[in-house]
Protein backbone atom coordinates (compact mmCIF):
# COMPACT_ATOMS: atom_id res chain seq x y z
CA UNK A 1 0.00 0.00 0.00
CA UNK A 2 1.69 3.16 -1.20
CA UNK A 3 -0.01 5.86 0.81
CA UNK A 4 -0.24 5.04 4.48
CA UNK A 5 -0.83 8.00 6.80
CA UNK A 6 0.42 7.12 10.25
CA UNK A 7 -0.97 9.56 12.72
CA UNK A 8 -3.03 12.70 12.25
CA UNK A 9 -3.00 13.83 15.86
CA UNK A 10 0.08 16.00 15.49
CA UNK A 11 -1.30 17.82 12.48
CA UNK A 12 -4.68 18.35 14.13
CA UNK A 13 -3.09 19.78 17.23
CA UNK A 14 -0.79 21.90 15.07
CA UNK A 15 -3.61 23.57 13.16
CA UNK A 16 -6.26 23.60 15.82
CA UNK A 17 -4.50 26.13 18.01
CA UNK A 18 -4.20 28.58 15.10
CA UNK A 19 -7.82 28.83 14.00
CA UNK A 20 -11.24 28.01 15.37
CA UNK A 21 -12.87 24.91 13.83
CA UNK A 22 -15.30 26.98 11.75
CA UNK A 23 -12.44 29.03 10.29
CA UNK A 24 -10.53 25.84 9.55
CA UNK A 25 -13.47 24.55 7.55
CA UNK A 26 -13.94 27.83 5.71
CA UNK A 27 -10.30 28.71 5.00
CA UNK A 28 -9.74 26.41 1.96
CA UNK A 29 -12.92 27.68 0.29
CA UNK A 30 -11.97 31.30 0.96
CA UNK A 31 -8.48 30.72 -0.44
CA UNK A 32 -9.86 29.11 -3.60
CA UNK A 33 -12.50 31.80 -4.14
CA UNK A 34 -9.78 34.42 -3.59
CA UNK A 35 -7.66 32.61 -6.17
CA UNK A 36 -10.44 32.71 -8.75
CA UNK A 37 -10.99 36.44 -8.12
CA UNK A 38 -7.24 37.02 -8.50
CA UNK A 39 -7.12 35.08 -11.80
CA UNK A 40 -9.91 37.27 -13.14
CA UNK A 41 -8.49 40.52 -11.72
CA UNK A 42 -4.99 39.87 -13.09
CA UNK A 43 -6.04 38.98 -16.63
CA UNK A 44 -3.29 39.83 -19.08
CA UNK A 45 -3.22 43.13 -20.86
CA UNK A 46 -2.21 42.25 -24.45
CA UNK A 47 0.25 45.15 -24.53
CA UNK A 48 2.12 43.61 -21.58
CA UNK A 49 2.48 40.14 -22.99
CA UNK A 50 3.27 41.08 -26.58
CA UNK A 51 7.00 41.07 -26.97
CA UNK A 52 7.20 44.21 -29.08
CA UNK A 53 10.72 45.70 -28.77
CA UNK A 54 13.36 44.13 -31.00
CA UNK A 55 15.67 42.24 -28.66
CA UNK A 56 18.04 39.32 -29.20
CA UNK A 57 15.95 36.94 -27.14
CA UNK A 58 13.57 34.11 -28.01
CA UNK A 59 10.03 35.42 -28.45
CA UNK A 60 11.10 38.92 -29.53
CA UNK A 61 11.57 40.50 -32.95
CA UNK A 62 15.16 40.10 -34.13
CA UNK A 63 17.06 43.42 -34.07
CA UNK A 64 17.54 44.76 -37.57
CA UNK A 65 20.96 45.19 -39.18
CA UNK A 66 22.59 45.95 -42.50
CA UNK A 67 25.93 44.31 -43.18
CA UNK A 68 28.20 43.95 -46.16
CA UNK A 69 29.05 40.57 -47.71
CA UNK A 70 32.46 39.57 -49.05
CA UNK A 71 31.21 40.52 -52.52
CA UNK A 72 30.25 44.03 -51.35
CA UNK A 73 26.48 43.41 -51.36
CA UNK A 74 24.58 44.91 -48.41
CA UNK A 75 22.09 42.58 -46.74
CA UNK A 76 19.39 44.03 -44.48
CA UNK A 77 17.56 41.65 -42.18
CA UNK A 78 14.22 43.48 -42.31
CA UNK A 79 14.14 43.05 -46.10
CA UNK A 80 14.14 39.27 -45.70
CA UNK A 81 10.69 38.95 -44.11
CA UNK A 82 8.89 35.80 -45.19
CA UNK A 83 12.03 33.67 -45.04
CA UNK A 84 13.23 31.42 -42.20
CA UNK A 85 16.73 32.51 -41.25
CA UNK A 86 19.56 31.16 -39.18
CA UNK A 87 21.80 33.98 -37.95
CA UNK A 88 25.13 32.55 -36.85
CA UNK A 89 27.94 34.53 -35.18
CA UNK A 90 31.33 32.97 -35.78
CA UNK A 91 35.08 33.48 -36.09
CA UNK A 92 37.66 31.50 -38.03
CA UNK A 93 39.79 30.76 -34.95
CA UNK A 94 36.85 29.24 -33.01
CA UNK A 95 36.96 25.37 -33.09
CA UNK A 96 33.20 24.78 -32.50
CA UNK A 97 32.43 27.30 -35.28
CA UNK A 98 34.60 25.25 -37.60
CA UNK A 99 32.96 22.04 -36.44
CA UNK A 100 29.40 23.16 -37.16
CA UNK A 101 29.91 24.87 -40.54
CA UNK A 102 29.71 21.67 -42.66
CA UNK A 103 26.29 20.91 -41.11
CA UNK A 104 25.16 24.47 -41.91
CA UNK A 105 26.28 24.06 -45.51
CA UNK A 106 24.38 20.77 -45.84
CA UNK A 107 21.24 22.35 -44.35
CA UNK A 108 21.52 25.34 -46.68
CA UNK A 109 21.88 23.07 -49.69
CA UNK A 110 18.88 21.01 -48.58
CA UNK A 111 16.43 23.83 -47.89
CA UNK A 112 17.55 26.99 -49.70
CA UNK A 113 15.08 26.33 -52.50
CA UNK A 114 12.29 26.57 -49.89
CA UNK A 115 13.49 29.98 -48.77
CA UNK A 116 15.79 28.98 -45.89
CA UNK A 117 18.72 31.36 -45.51
CA UNK A 118 21.82 31.35 -43.34
CA UNK A 119 23.46 34.66 -42.47
CA UNK A 120 26.90 33.86 -41.08
CA UNK A 121 28.08 37.01 -39.32
CA UNK A 122 31.81 37.07 -38.83
CA UNK A 123 32.92 38.71 -35.56
CA UNK A 124 35.43 40.70 -37.57
CA UNK A 125 36.67 42.69 -34.58
CA UNK A 126 38.05 39.42 -33.20
CA UNK A 127 39.05 37.98 -36.58
CA UNK A 128 40.45 39.11 -39.91
CA UNK A 129 38.64 39.29 -43.25
CA UNK A 130 41.42 37.34 -44.98
CA UNK A 131 41.30 34.47 -42.51
CA UNK A 132 37.50 34.44 -42.63
CA UNK A 133 37.52 34.22 -46.44
CA UNK A 134 40.15 31.46 -46.37
CA UNK A 135 37.96 29.60 -43.87
CA UNK A 136 34.89 29.94 -46.12
CA UNK A 137 36.87 28.68 -49.10
CA UNK A 138 38.25 25.73 -47.13
CA UNK A 139 34.74 24.62 -46.16
CA UNK A 140 33.12 25.52 -49.47
CA UNK A 141 30.47 27.73 -47.86
CA UNK A 142 27.86 29.00 -50.30
CA UNK A 143 25.60 31.01 -47.96
CA UNK A 144 26.21 34.73 -47.37
CA UNK A 145 29.10 35.68 -45.10
CA UNK A 146 28.61 39.06 -43.46
CA UNK A 147 31.33 41.15 -41.85
CA UNK A 148 30.53 42.98 -38.63
CA UNK A 149 33.56 45.27 -38.80
CA UNK A 150 32.71 47.59 -35.89
CA UNK A 151 31.09 44.91 -33.68
CA UNK A 152 27.80 46.82 -33.48
CA UNK A 153 25.61 43.85 -34.47
CA UNK A 154 27.59 41.56 -32.15
CA UNK A 155 26.80 43.97 -29.27
CA UNK A 156 23.14 44.44 -30.30
CA UNK A 157 22.67 40.69 -30.27
CA UNK A 158 24.39 40.49 -26.86
CA UNK A 159 26.64 37.70 -28.05
CA UNK A 160 28.72 36.42 -25.13
CA UNK A 161 30.20 33.32 -26.65
CA UNK A 162 31.13 32.04 -30.12
CA UNK A 163 29.43 30.46 -31.90
CA UNK A 164 25.93 31.74 -31.12
CA UNK A 165 22.98 31.00 -33.39
CA UNK A 166 19.54 32.58 -33.67
CA UNK A 167 16.65 30.82 -35.41
CA UNK A 168 14.40 33.53 -36.85
CA UNK A 169 10.93 32.74 -38.22
CA UNK A 170 9.43 34.26 -41.40
CA UNK A 171 7.80 37.02 -39.33
CA UNK A 172 11.20 38.10 -38.04
CA UNK A 173 10.70 36.72 -34.52
CA UNK A 174 13.55 34.85 -32.82
CA UNK A 175 12.34 31.34 -31.99
CA UNK A 176 15.45 29.93 -30.35
CA UNK A 177 18.92 31.01 -29.32
CA UNK A 178 21.68 28.40 -29.21
CA UNK A 179 24.76 29.55 -27.32
CA UNK A 180 27.91 27.57 -27.96
CA UNK A 181 28.48 24.74 -30.35
CA UNK A 182 28.86 22.74 -32.41
CA UNK A 183 25.12 22.69 -32.91
CA UNK A 184 23.57 19.24 -33.18
CA UNK A 185 22.68 18.44 -36.80
CA UNK A 186 19.39 16.85 -35.69
CA UNK A 187 18.44 20.04 -33.83
CA UNK A 188 19.25 22.08 -36.93
CA UNK A 189 17.13 19.71 -39.02
CA UNK A 190 14.13 19.89 -36.66
CA UNK A 191 14.25 23.66 -36.16
CA UNK A 192 14.51 24.46 -39.87
CA UNK A 193 11.60 22.13 -40.66
CA UNK A 194 9.57 23.82 -37.92
CA UNK A 195 10.35 27.28 -39.34
CA UNK A 196 9.40 26.09 -42.84
CA UNK A 197 5.92 25.16 -41.57
CA UNK A 198 5.17 28.82 -40.76
CA UNK A 199 2.03 30.14 -42.51
CA UNK A 200 3.94 33.36 -43.15
CA UNK A 201 6.54 31.61 -45.30
CA UNK A 202 7.03 33.21 -48.71
CA UNK A 203 8.57 30.79 -51.16
CA UNK A 204 11.19 32.35 -53.44
CA UNK B 1 21.59 38.29 -16.32
CA UNK B 2 24.55 36.05 -17.01
CA UNK B 3 23.48 33.20 -19.28
CA UNK B 4 27.02 32.18 -20.16
CA UNK B 5 30.16 32.18 -18.06
CA UNK B 6 33.11 32.19 -20.42
CA UNK B 7 36.17 30.63 -18.78
CA UNK B 8 38.89 30.46 -21.43
CA UNK B 9 37.56 28.21 -24.20
CA UNK B 10 34.77 26.91 -21.96
CA UNK B 11 31.31 28.47 -22.24
CA UNK B 12 29.48 27.41 -19.06
CA UNK B 13 25.70 27.70 -19.21
CA UNK B 14 24.84 29.29 -15.86
CA UNK B 15 21.10 28.40 -15.91
CA UNK B 16 21.97 24.71 -16.18
CA UNK B 17 24.66 25.07 -13.52
CA UNK B 18 22.15 26.65 -11.11
CA UNK B 19 19.81 23.70 -11.61
CA UNK B 20 22.57 21.13 -11.13
CA UNK B 21 23.72 22.90 -7.96
CA UNK B 22 20.12 22.98 -6.71
CA UNK B 23 19.72 19.28 -7.41
CA UNK B 24 22.90 18.44 -5.52
CA UNK B 25 22.15 20.68 -2.51
CA UNK B 26 18.51 19.57 -2.41
CA UNK B 27 19.39 15.91 -2.56
CA UNK B 28 22.00 16.36 0.18
CA UNK B 29 19.44 18.10 2.41
CA UNK B 30 16.81 15.45 1.69
CA UNK B 31 19.25 12.61 2.39
CA UNK B 32 20.35 14.14 5.69
CA UNK B 33 16.77 14.30 6.87
CA UNK B 34 15.38 11.13 5.30
CA UNK B 35 15.62 9.21 8.59
CA UNK B 36 13.13 11.63 10.17
CA UNK B 37 10.55 10.24 7.71
CA UNK B 38 11.61 6.66 8.16
CA UNK B 39 13.31 6.44 4.76
CA UNK B 40 16.89 5.23 4.32
CA UNK B 41 19.02 7.95 2.63
CA UNK B 42 20.51 5.47 0.16
CA UNK B 43 17.02 4.46 -0.97
CA UNK B 44 16.16 8.11 -1.54
CA UNK B 45 19.36 8.68 -3.51
CA UNK B 46 18.80 5.59 -5.65
CA UNK B 47 15.22 6.61 -6.36
CA UNK B 48 16.19 10.12 -7.51
CA UNK B 49 19.14 8.85 -9.52
CA UNK B 50 17.05 6.19 -11.27
CA UNK B 51 14.25 8.65 -12.02
CA UNK B 52 16.70 11.18 -13.49
CA UNK B 53 18.41 8.60 -15.71
CA UNK B 54 15.04 7.27 -16.89
CA UNK B 55 13.81 10.83 -17.50
CA UNK B 56 16.85 11.68 -19.64
CA UNK B 57 16.47 8.49 -21.72
CA UNK B 58 12.70 8.92 -22.05
CA UNK B 59 13.08 12.56 -23.06
CA UNK B 60 15.53 11.71 -25.84
CA UNK B 61 13.58 8.65 -26.94
CA UNK B 62 10.30 10.52 -27.38
CA UNK B 63 12.10 13.31 -29.22
CA UNK B 64 13.59 10.73 -31.60
CA UNK B 65 10.16 9.17 -32.13
CA UNK B 66 8.67 12.59 -32.89
CA UNK B 67 11.40 13.58 -35.35
CA UNK B 68 12.86 10.31 -36.72
CA UNK B 69 13.97 11.92 -39.99
CA UNK B 70 16.38 14.25 -38.22
CA UNK B 71 18.12 11.34 -36.48
CA UNK B 72 18.20 9.12 -39.58
CA UNK B 73 20.04 11.98 -41.29
CA UNK B 74 22.36 12.40 -38.30
CA UNK B 75 22.53 9.26 -36.10
CA UNK B 76 25.34 10.73 -34.00
CA UNK B 77 22.81 13.29 -32.68
CA UNK B 78 21.25 10.44 -30.66
CA UNK B 79 23.96 10.94 -28.06
CA UNK B 80 24.14 14.74 -28.38
CA UNK B 81 24.24 16.57 -25.05
CA UNK B 82 22.09 19.36 -26.49
CA UNK B 83 19.10 19.91 -24.14
CA UNK B 84 17.09 21.16 -27.13
CA UNK B 85 16.79 17.53 -28.25
CA UNK B 86 14.79 16.46 -25.20
CA UNK B 87 11.03 16.11 -24.89
CA UNK B 88 9.63 17.18 -21.46
CA UNK B 89 6.66 14.82 -21.73
CA UNK B 90 8.99 11.88 -22.35
CA UNK B 91 11.03 12.90 -19.31
CA UNK B 92 7.95 13.11 -17.07
CA UNK B 93 6.46 9.78 -18.20
CA UNK B 94 9.71 7.77 -18.12
CA UNK B 95 10.94 9.34 -14.87
CA UNK B 96 7.54 8.85 -13.20
CA UNK B 97 7.19 5.24 -14.33
CA UNK B 98 10.73 4.36 -13.22
CA UNK B 99 10.11 5.98 -9.83
CA UNK B 100 6.81 4.14 -9.40
CA UNK B 101 8.40 0.81 -10.32
CA UNK B 102 11.19 1.41 -7.80
CA UNK B 103 8.70 2.39 -5.07
CA UNK B 104 6.60 -0.72 -5.68
CA UNK B 105 9.62 -3.01 -5.79
CA UNK B 106 11.05 -1.63 -2.54
CA UNK B 107 7.56 -1.38 -0.98
CA UNK B 108 8.22 2.21 0.08
CA UNK B 109 5.50 4.11 1.97
CA UNK B 110 4.10 6.86 -0.31
CA UNK B 111 3.42 9.78 2.01
CA UNK B 112 6.62 9.55 4.10
CA UNK B 113 8.55 9.25 0.84
CA UNK B 114 6.93 12.39 -0.58
CA UNK B 115 7.72 14.19 2.69
CA UNK B 116 11.32 13.01 2.49
CA UNK B 117 11.55 14.34 -1.10
CA UNK B 118 10.08 17.75 -0.18
CA UNK B 119 13.45 19.36 0.77
CA UNK B 120 14.81 18.33 -2.64
CA UNK B 121 11.77 19.72 -4.47
CA UNK B 122 11.91 22.97 -2.47
CA UNK B 123 15.59 23.58 -3.19
CA UNK B 124 15.08 22.77 -6.88
CA UNK B 125 12.28 25.36 -7.01
CA UNK B 126 14.68 27.90 -5.53
CA UNK B 127 17.39 26.91 -8.02
CA UNK B 128 14.86 27.24 -10.84
CA UNK B 129 14.37 30.88 -9.82
CA UNK B 130 18.13 31.48 -9.97
CA UNK B 131 18.26 29.68 -13.31
CA UNK B 132 15.57 32.01 -14.66
CA UNK B 133 17.43 35.00 -13.26
CA UNK B 134 20.64 33.91 -15.00
CA UNK B 135 19.01 33.33 -18.38
CA UNK B 136 16.49 36.19 -18.27
CA UNK B 137 13.55 33.93 -19.17
CA UNK B 138 10.30 33.94 -17.17
CA UNK B 139 10.59 37.73 -17.38
CA UNK B 140 8.24 40.28 -15.87
CA UNK B 141 5.69 42.65 -17.37
CA UNK B 142 6.74 46.25 -18.08
CA UNK B 143 6.38 48.57 -15.09
CA UNK B 144 7.52 51.92 -13.75
CA UNK B 145 7.90 50.73 -10.16
CA UNK B 146 11.11 51.85 -8.39
CA UNK B 147 12.42 48.28 -8.15
CA UNK B 148 11.92 47.55 -11.86
CA UNK B 149 14.88 46.07 -13.73
CA UNK B 150 15.98 46.86 -17.29
CA UNK B 151 15.54 43.67 -19.26
CA UNK B 152 14.83 42.86 -22.90
CA UNK B 153 14.33 46.44 -23.94
CA UNK B 154 12.01 47.59 -21.14
CA UNK B 155 11.78 48.33 -17.41
CA UNK B 156 10.17 45.19 -16.01
CA UNK B 157 8.99 43.56 -12.82
CA UNK B 158 11.89 41.47 -11.46
CA UNK B 159 9.67 38.39 -11.72
CA UNK B 160 12.64 36.05 -11.28
CA UNK B 161 13.46 37.75 -7.95
CA UNK B 162 9.83 37.38 -6.84
CA UNK B 163 10.10 33.71 -7.75
CA UNK B 164 13.29 33.30 -5.70
CA UNK B 165 11.79 35.06 -2.67
CA UNK B 166 8.65 32.92 -2.77
CA UNK B 167 10.66 29.71 -3.13
CA UNK B 168 12.95 30.75 -0.24
CA UNK B 169 9.94 31.42 2.00
CA UNK B 170 8.40 28.04 1.14
CA UNK B 171 11.75 26.30 1.73
CA UNK B 172 12.03 27.99 5.14
CA UNK B 173 8.45 26.93 5.93
CA UNK B 174 8.99 23.26 5.09
CA UNK B 175 12.61 23.11 6.37
CA UNK B 176 12.93 19.47 7.48
CA UNK B 177 14.48 19.99 10.91
CA UNK B 178 11.75 22.35 12.13
CA UNK B 179 10.21 21.04 15.30
CA UNK B 180 6.64 21.50 14.05
CA UNK B 181 7.13 18.75 11.46
CA UNK B 182 8.57 16.16 13.86
CA UNK B 183 5.24 14.44 14.54
CA UNK B 184 3.26 15.70 11.58
CA UNK B 185 0.93 13.34 9.75
CA UNK B 186 2.81 11.81 6.80
CA UNK B 187 1.99 13.74 3.65
CA UNK B 188 1.35 17.08 5.34
CA UNK B 189 4.80 18.56 4.66
CA UNK B 190 4.63 17.64 0.98
CA UNK B 191 1.08 18.93 0.60
CA UNK B 192 1.97 22.22 2.30
CA UNK B 193 4.90 22.58 -0.09
CA UNK B 194 2.60 21.85 -3.03
CA UNK B 195 -0.10 24.24 -1.85
CA UNK B 196 2.46 26.97 -1.10
CA UNK B 197 4.16 26.62 -4.49
CA UNK B 198 0.82 26.63 -6.32
CA UNK B 199 -0.38 29.69 -4.38
CA UNK B 200 2.89 31.51 -5.12
CA UNK B 201 2.61 30.80 -8.83
CA UNK B 202 -1.07 31.80 -8.87
CA UNK B 203 -0.22 35.10 -7.19
CA UNK B 204 3.06 35.98 -8.93
CA UNK B 205 2.02 35.03 -12.47
CA UNK B 206 0.09 38.31 -12.53
CA UNK B 207 3.38 40.19 -13.02
CA UNK B 208 4.84 37.99 -15.71
CA UNK B 209 5.37 39.39 -19.19
CA UNK B 210 5.53 36.06 -20.98
CA UNK B 211 2.34 34.34 -19.84
CA UNK B 212 0.69 31.85 -22.14
CA UNK B 213 -2.83 33.22 -22.61
CA UNK B 214 -5.72 30.80 -22.93
CA UNK B 215 -8.59 33.19 -23.80
CA UNK B 216 -9.96 36.53 -22.64
CA UNK B 217 -6.61 37.34 -21.07
CA UNK B 218 -6.69 34.35 -18.71
CA UNK B 219 -3.23 33.00 -17.98
CA UNK B 220 -2.83 29.21 -18.34
CA UNK B 221 -0.28 28.96 -15.50
CA UNK B 222 -2.76 30.52 -13.06
CA UNK B 223 -5.47 28.03 -14.01
CA UNK B 224 -3.07 25.11 -13.55
CA UNK B 225 -1.81 26.55 -10.24
CA UNK B 226 -5.39 27.00 -8.99
CA UNK B 227 -6.17 23.35 -9.76
CA UNK B 228 -2.99 22.21 -7.97
CA UNK B 229 -3.88 24.42 -5.01
CA UNK B 230 -7.42 23.01 -4.88
CA UNK B 231 -6.12 19.43 -5.03
CA UNK B 232 -3.54 19.95 -2.29
CA UNK B 233 -6.02 21.75 0.00
CA UNK B 234 -8.55 18.96 -0.53
CA UNK B 235 -5.93 16.33 0.35
CA UNK B 236 -4.78 18.33 3.40
CA UNK B 237 -8.38 18.65 4.56
CA UNK B 238 -8.99 14.93 4.14
CA UNK B 239 -5.75 14.02 5.90
CA UNK B 240 -6.63 16.27 8.82
CA UNK B 241 -10.15 14.92 9.27
CA UNK B 242 -9.72 11.31 8.21
CA UNK B 243 -6.10 10.18 7.92
CA UNK B 244 -7.01 7.15 5.84
CA UNK B 245 -9.43 8.87 3.44
CA UNK B 246 -6.82 10.00 0.91
CA UNK B 247 -5.12 6.65 1.09
CA UNK B 248 -8.36 4.83 0.34
CA UNK B 249 -9.20 7.22 -2.47
CA UNK B 250 -5.80 6.83 -4.08
CA UNK B 251 -5.65 3.06 -3.75
CA UNK B 252 -9.15 2.80 -5.24
CA UNK B 253 -7.96 4.44 -8.49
Amino acid sequence: MLFRPLDSRAFCSYTSHMFSPSWQRLAPYLILIGGLVWIFASRADPSQTTASPPVAQAGFRAPDFSLRTAEGEIITLSELKGRPILINFWASWCPPCRAEMPAFERAYQAWQDQGFLILAINATQQDSVDQALAFAQEYGLSFPLLFDADGQVYRNYQVRSLPTSFFVDPQGVIREVVVGGPISEALLHVRVEQLLKSPFLERP
Amino acid sequence: MLPVLQIGPLALQTPGLALLLGLWLGLTLAEKNAYRRGIHPDVLYNLVFLALIAAAIGARLLYVLRYPGAFIASPVSLISLNPGLLDPLGAAVAGGLAALAFIQRKKLPGWPLLDALTPLLSVVMLALGFSHLASGVAFGAPTNLPWAIDLWGASRHPSQVYEILAAALILAWVWPSRSRWQNATPGVVFLIFLAGSAAARLFLEAWRGDSLILFAGLRSAQIAAWLALAGSLWALHKLRLHPTAVENHLTAQ
